[in-house]
């Protein structure tokens, strides 16, 4: 019998933690797919976060650090300026990033920093139990905004992707979304590209994906994707936004 | 080596080059600028890396990343800015990682000022961050005693894979002494094994694929954590503790101080041995470990009435020699929180109504 699909060589043979439809193991997986389809396995130093995330260093096949919450960028930059010539790459959630974290990875971005952000944006606290995120959209209930997201109390939703790009020494930054399959594909060739970006040291990467967390959403993992597509999409739209 | 007057920073960070630090991640802030800024310009011409972070928090988590992938790694602060890399300096004892810290008290608390002061002996030795952890924390009190420790602190962190702090003030900072500095160490001195380290990794490579981190979400897990720094812990003790006696023979009271502040106290007792009292002093070298089995015996001896504890503070490593006393003798304190330095009189005062009273 011919096989025709196979686990890939960059992620470890166990199980994940995450939740039924959570969108975390389709991202997991592409990154450890291009990791392998790349040839960059043993250059690989992936850090991972304080979120759902955090137990990244048990799945992706490669040498890992877990960071404090946000400062991902700040390790990967240690670890990156001792290791130029290896693949060094974060893995936030919104809370880590675009929140407790945003002096990191802005200031990550600034310095040019020669490494890869991968960024889960499902618009909410996910290991914490569903509380509010920078990313929360304006009307969004969540276990800290249960009247919803109160624009005048907290802002609207921060687009990352956007702030990145105007930043000098961003080389590839692009919000992509895993909704369905056309739009996985787009993010597997997104997070080719970013970590093209740090092989040809043009600079700081980073890949936006709008993801889904239908456990603090309150939905089917079917819901959740239409949500994502109707809600997040419109606020957060898709492509390139800068690319060096 | 020939004789040179240096700035208390700059010695310091010679030192830090020729002990085997190749990496420094800064920010700044007073009195410890001169810290960052030499290595700017000498870190690059031994092949090193500097690198001024975007804030303190972020300097010691890159400290925590170049540590991790294997580096000899280094920042430097000031009271306030220690405060923000507790967060680091938690989770690079959780994960086991070696690296060197410098921090030049000031005043606080909050902003405080920017003047000496030993304020920080409770954060230094008693943790700081969060979490049943240990560094080991050196407080000379001359430039040549600062370069001397600075020069082995890298070795010392690597050997026992934690993290050294140097504990000085904005004096011995700011202050130039003549010192002598050592030769820069080998390669083969610095270049120490670090298997799990983060450097890149295949199967078959040799060794295990490297897991820098601090999460053991397990009970299980987590204890193993802490009895392995334990036994780190007492080997630390039984090894590294260092202590210096100045005229403890026969001394009716004995002052226990540290760093600048002991050089004062040095001088009280030169002054009181000319009135024909006898003064002894304990120096404390390493905060923690702490010398309390010295300052044990002495206060078993018959000569010794009481002790005087000295601190530009209102009092912190006065509970640790109280402890070590363990009640034998009565322990006064005398010293000013802030920046307040207590005078050579003002001890020689003291000294005096103790021995009275």
């Amino acid at each position: 019998m011919t096989q025709v699909f196979a686990r890939t060589k960059g992620l470890l043979d166990v199980d994940f933690h995450y939740c039924p439809g959570c969108t975390h193991g389709i991202v997991h997986r592409l990154v450890a797919e291009v990791l392998e389809e790349m040839g960059l396995l043993d250059k690989a130093i992936g850090v991972a976060p304080v979120g759902c995330a955090v137990f990244a260093y048990n799945y992706f096949n490669c040498d890992m650090y877990e960071a404090a919450h946000g400062r991902a960028p700040a390790v990967a930059t240690g670890c990156k300026r001792v290791h130029p010539q290896n693949i060094v790459f974060t893995y936030q959630g919104d809370g880590d990033l675009a929140s407790i974290g945003t002096a990191e990875i802005v200031h990550a971005a600034h310095r040019g920093e020669k490494i890869t952000a991968i960024f889960i944006n499902n618009a909410i606290y996910g290991m914490t139990g569903g509380q509010m995120a920078p990313t929360t959209l304006v009307g969004q209930k969540t276990t800290t905004s249960p009247y919803g997201r109160d624009k005048e109390l907290c802002g609207s939703p921060i687009r990352i992707a956007e702030m990145l790009a105007t930043i000098e020494g961003s080389a590839y930054i692009e919000r992509v979304a895993c909704n369905n399959n056309a739009n996985i594909i787009r993010t597997k060739k997104a997070i080719q590209k970013a970590f093209q970006a740090q092989i040809d040291r043009k600079g700081f990467s980073m890949v936006e994906v709008l993801a889904t967390c239908p456990t603090n959403w309150g939905k089917s993992p079917v819901e959740a994707m239409k949500w994502l597509e109707e809600n997040m999409i419109p606020y957060y739209p898709l492509g390139v936004y800068k690319e060096v | 080596m020939a004789r040179q007057l240096l700035k208390g920073c700059e010695a310091i960070a010679e030192a830090a080059i020729r002990g085997g630090c190749r990496y420094f991640f800064g920010y700044p802030i007073t009195p410890q600028n001169d810290i960052p800024e030499y290595m700017s310009a000498r870190l690059p011409q031994v092949g090193g890396v500097f690198l001024q972070a975007e804030s303190e928090v972020a300097a010691s988590n890159m400290v925590y990343g170049a540590a991790g992938a294997g580096a000899r790694a280094m920042t430097s602060s000031s009271s306030p800015g220690i405060s923000l890399k507790q967060e680091a300096l938690s989770y690079i004892a959780g994960a086991e990682l070696p690296c060197v810290v410098v921090n030049m008290m000031r005043g606080g608390p909050g902003l405080g000022g920017i003047q000496a002061s030993q304020g920080d002996y409770f954060q230094s030795t008693k943790g700081g961050g969060h979490g049943d952890y240990h560094m080991i924390v050196f407080a000379p009190d001359t430039v040549q005693e600062s370069v001397d420790i600075m020069y082995d602190a890298f070795d010392i962190a690597d050997k026992y894979r934690n993290t050294v702090m140097l504990l000085a003030d904005g004096l011995i900072g700011q202050m130039m002494e003549p010192v002598t500095l050592p030769e820069f160490k080998s390669d083969a001195q610095i270049q120490t094994a670090k298997p799990w380290a983060a450097t890149g990794w295949h199967e078959g490579c040799g060794r295990p694929r490297a897991i820098v981190n601090s999460l053991h979400i397990t009970d299980e897990d987590l204890e193993a954590l802490h009895e392995r720094l334990q036994a780190t812990y007492r080997q630390i003790e039984a090894n590294e503790v260092r202590v210096e006696l100045f005229n403890t023979e026969n001394a009716e009271i004995v002052i226990a101080a540290y760093g600048t502040i002991s050089r004062v106290c040095r001088s009280a007792i030169n002054e009181l041995a000319k009135q024909g009292v006898k003064v002894g002093l304990i120096r404390p070298i390493t905060l923690w470990p702490f010398p309390s089995q010295a300052i044990a015996q002495v206060a078993a001896e018959q000569s010794v009435k009481k002790f005087l504890t000295v601190e530009i503070s209102a009092g912190q490593m006065v509970e640790d020699v109280r402890l070590a006393v363990n009640g034998k003798k009565p322990v006064e304190f005398f010293g000013y929180p802030g920046s307040r330095i207590a005078t050579v009189d003002e001890i020689v005062a003291k000294v005096l109504e103790m021995k009275e009273g």
